[in-house]
């Protein structure tokens, strides 16, 4: 069954406190050379069919992405 | 006046809501989100709670429940909408309202009285305040952090759509201290604290919290 997934993270204005949580633990563990951290999230979809690239592109952009807040990048099945 | 206060699965506030509009004066009138019925009442609370969980954002599933479309076809009409905490995020995911509501920028849930400051008292659930009015009333969350892009943030407060900012110390990072906005119409209004648990002496740091909802009470009678 054809696999799309979807990514999503915070717009780069919009501070992600929990990045910089995770970056600070990164810093005590000894990894100084990590210089960010954006937390986001990845949705992996399983479709019947062919995938339809707009009607996928609606679902990233109106349910699972806030575009107030985040973007989001669409990765449809390359084969 | 029939006040609803929907019920989406993970709503804790709805009970509290509810005893508010009665304390208020108003009868309160339980709507399932599940529905298609607002059942004639004249304006509706969204409570505070976890609906969903706050699965793939705070408010994102419950703002694509069946009975918010019949909110948000009521809304364009007119129709007061008051949104408190998990019910500002659902508003603001509805389109309802501009921005967002993030994680809080210490990252820790914060519970606690909180001074406001009223800074519209025109709008369909702060007439019964004057502008400038200070209050106190709860804030309970750890995704309140209002977010908006700069431009939306410059465009709401040109526009006076800021209705309550924060005093005495910023709970979670809000930009520009916003507690609560509204609507360009000022019928539809968003809050992260809880007035619903400000409304008598025994239970609440004041009893101010009551004024958002007799504010609606006077607004449906001066429109009637």
């Amino acid at each position: 069954m054809p696999v799309v997934v979807v990514d999503v993270v915070l717009k780069p204005e919009i501070s992600d406190p929990q990045g910089q949580a995770v970056l600070g633990a990164l810093g005590r563990l000894g990894h100084p050379g990590v210089r960010s951290v954006r937390q986001g999230k990845h949705f992996v979809l399983e479709v019947d069919g062919t995938p339809d690239a707009a009607e996928l592109r609606e679902i990233a952009e109106t349910l699972l992405a806030n575009p107030v807040i985040e973007d989001v990048e669409l990765h449809l099945p390359t084969d | 006046m029939r006040i609803g206060v929907i019920t989406f699965p993970g709503s804790l506030d709805d009970v509290d809501a509810a005893r508010a509009v009665r304390l208020a004066g108003g009868e309160p009138v339980s709507l399932w989100h599940g529905e298609h019925d607002l059942e004639d009442v004249d304006a509706v609370v969204l409570p505070g709670g976890f609906s969903y969980g706050d699965y793939l954002r705070a408010g994102a599933i419950a703002a694509r429940s069946p009975l918010m479309a019949d909110v948000v076809a009521a809304a364009s009409t007119g129709l007061p909408v008051l949104g408190i905490c998990n019910g500002f995020q659902v508003l603001c995911e509805a389109g309802l309202l501009p921005g967002a509501l993030t994680r809080n920028s210490h990252l820790h849930f914060r519970n606690r009285d909180q001074g406001l400051r009223v800074e519209r008292a025109d709008s369909a659930w702060t007439s019964s305040f004057s502008a400038g009015q200070e209050i106190v009333v709860p804030v309970k969350n750890g995704e309140g952090r209002y977010v908006a892009a700069d431009a939306d943030l410059d465009r709401l407060e040109g526009e006076g759509r800021v209705v309550v900012r924060y005093t005495g110390g910023n709970p979670n990072g809000s930009s520009r201290d916003i507690a609560g906005v509204m609507s360009a119409d000022g019928r539809v209004v968003g809050l992260m604290p809880h007035p619903e648990h400000a409304v008598e002496d025994l239970t609440g740091p004041s009893t101010d919290g009551l004024g958002f909802f007799t504010s609606v009470l006077t607004s449906l009678v001066g429109s009637r």
